[in-house]
């Protein structure tokens, strides 16, 4: 599941929460599941730092990713 | 020019032909050898000579710019271009050789004022004067337009710049990939700016050579890298402002292609001035700097943390609201249905009271214990009147700690007596 993904869904999800027609099972299960996504997204926010790397395509087509200086 | 020829230092350079023979004017007599040309038996052949004036020619002019107007252009099938450049009183022959039309941006087509680089020279086979050209550019830019326009024309046929292709930006992207010149300044500009928005973004460098013969295909390769990879949310392609030249490669049409058919979505960051490129029309976004193309990609962190915490409080929200709501109706579940059984339980026990009541009342024991009697038959009927006497009848007096057997030894019709029944 991709950040942009877990943005969406929480998207979807406090939207329904909020129109709040919803049985109150699905409420939870929703609120459940939004609280996963949630965490899943302050986590990739609260890693230390992104990475510069270089691309390279290698003679036999492999493509790899180098740390970049 | 010296020396090109120079088997023989008499002809040390072309112009002095004929300052060998140390006089001015009237043909020297042949006193001693004549130089070729010289006389009627040194004369030369005609390649000799247009050889000797190409050369002449050649070394007398270093190449330059000319200026005209284009006439009678053709473009040969052997891929030379021939025309004409003219003004109001006269005319040259030019030629562009095959290898060089790829500089040149577009044809030119007749009528149009350009300046053309290139060298002066003599066409041997007609003995002609002839311009050899290198590098032209058009009044206005008229070539550059051109050439931007046929390519536009053949990507707008394909339908690659329809509006309707253009794709959203990632709004959350975590990996940009930046194709550009590795020690450019555009890939200085995007990395700062991304760091400063987002460090948490990952940035991955796919390095091109951005001007130059070599852009085209180097630029084509990296868009064909990032579209095998596939493992960026979004990709910034572009360069640094430079000259129309230097950013020509972001006219290529293969360029644009490749830009096009894409997986990922595209933002062109070609700093320049002037007008937008066919990378421009092309991508996804058009970015006027890379710096402005690093902004489009990357949400700034300190937003997406507290849209966040809003979508995170929003839930919340929701669903509290949502299980107080449920707590209401079951509370008002709960009184209802206490207060019905309350109810149920109530009207059980009054009914049960009457019932009993009417029960007690009605019951002869009763009577017997405030210490009346029943009469009963010998069939156990209740003899309760006068009638159901008989004299010499048996019968049984019922009290309330047993039974006495009697006989009926007198009947006496008439009302009870006062006192008869209080036999206490």
């Amino acid at each position: 599941m991709s950040f942009e993904q877990d943005l969406e869904r929480l998207e979807q999800i406090a939207a329904a929460l909020d129109r709040a027609d919803l049985t109150l099972d699905e409420s939870l299960a929703l609120f459940e599941e939004g609280i996963q996504r949630l965490r899943a997204a302050s986590e990739a926010l609260s890693k230390a730092e992104g990475r510069v790397t270089t691309l390279v395509e290698q003679a036999n087509g492999a493509i790899e990713e180098r740390d970049a200086g | 020019m010296s020396g090109r020829r120079g088997e023989s230092p008499r002809r040390g350079t072309a112009p002095s032909l004929f300052d060998g023979a140390g006089s001015a004017g009237a043909p020297a007599p042949a006193r001693r050898d004549a130089a070729p040309g010289e006389t009627a038996d040194t004369a030369i052949g005609v390649a000799d000579l247009t050889t000797l004036a190409k050369e002449v020619l050649e070394g007398a002019f270093p190449p330059l710019w000319i200026r005209g107007e284009v006439s009678g252009f053709l473009k040969h099938r052997n891929g030379h271009w021939y025309f004409t450049l003219k003004d109001a009183s006269a005319s040259i022959s030019c030629v562009v050789w095959s290898r060089d039309t790829a500089r040149i941006p577009a044809a030119p087509d007749d009528g149009m004022q350009v300046m053309a680089f290139g060298q002066l020279s003599v066409y041997p086979a007609r003995g002609q004067m002839q311009f050899m050209v290198r590098a032209m550019e058009a009044e206005g830019e008229g070539l550059w337009r051109k050439a931007l326009e046929e390519t536009r024309k053949r990507l707008e046929r394909d339908g690659l710049l329809d509006p309707a292709r253009k794709r959203a930006l990632p709004r959350f992207p975590r990996r940009v990939a930046v194709i550009t010149s590795p020690d450019g300044a555009a890939l200085h500009d995007i990395q700062s700016v991304i760091t400063r928005r987002n460090p948490t973004v990952d940035i991955i460098i796919v390095p091109a050579a951005v001007q130059g013969e070599t852009a085209p295909a180097s630029l084509v390769a990296a868009l064909n890298l990032v579209a095998r990879w596939q493992a960026a949310d979004v990709v910034i392609v572009g360069r640094g402002g430079g000259s129309r030249e230097d950013l020509w490669a972001f006219n290529d049409e293969g360029v644009a292609r490749a830009i096009a058919a894409c997986p990922i979505p595209t933002i062109s960051a070609v700093g320049h001035e002037v007008d937008v490129t066919i990378a421009d029309l092309v991508a996804d976004h058009r970015a006027a700097t890379p710096s402005a193309a690093a902004e489009a990609a990357v949400p700034v962190l300190d937003e997406l943390v507290a849209w966040l915490g809003t979508l995170g409080r929003t839930m919340r929200a929701g669903a509290e609201r949502r299980v107080t709501l449920a707590r209401r109706d079951l509370r008002r579940l709960a009184g209802d249905l206490s207060l019905r059984a309350r109810r149920s339980v109530e009207r059980r026990r009054a009914r049960l009271q009457q019932v009993a009541g009417r029960v007690d009342a009605l019951s002869p024991l009763n009577t017997l214990a405030r210490g009346y009697a029943v009469a009963r038959g010998t069939d156990g009927r209740a003899l309760g009147s006068v009638e159901a006497f008989a004299a010499g009848q048996a019968f049984a007096l019922v009290l309330r700690d047993g039974q006495v057997d009697a006989t009926v030894t007198r009947v006496r019709p008439g009302g009870p007596p006062r006192a008869a029944g209080a036999a206490q």
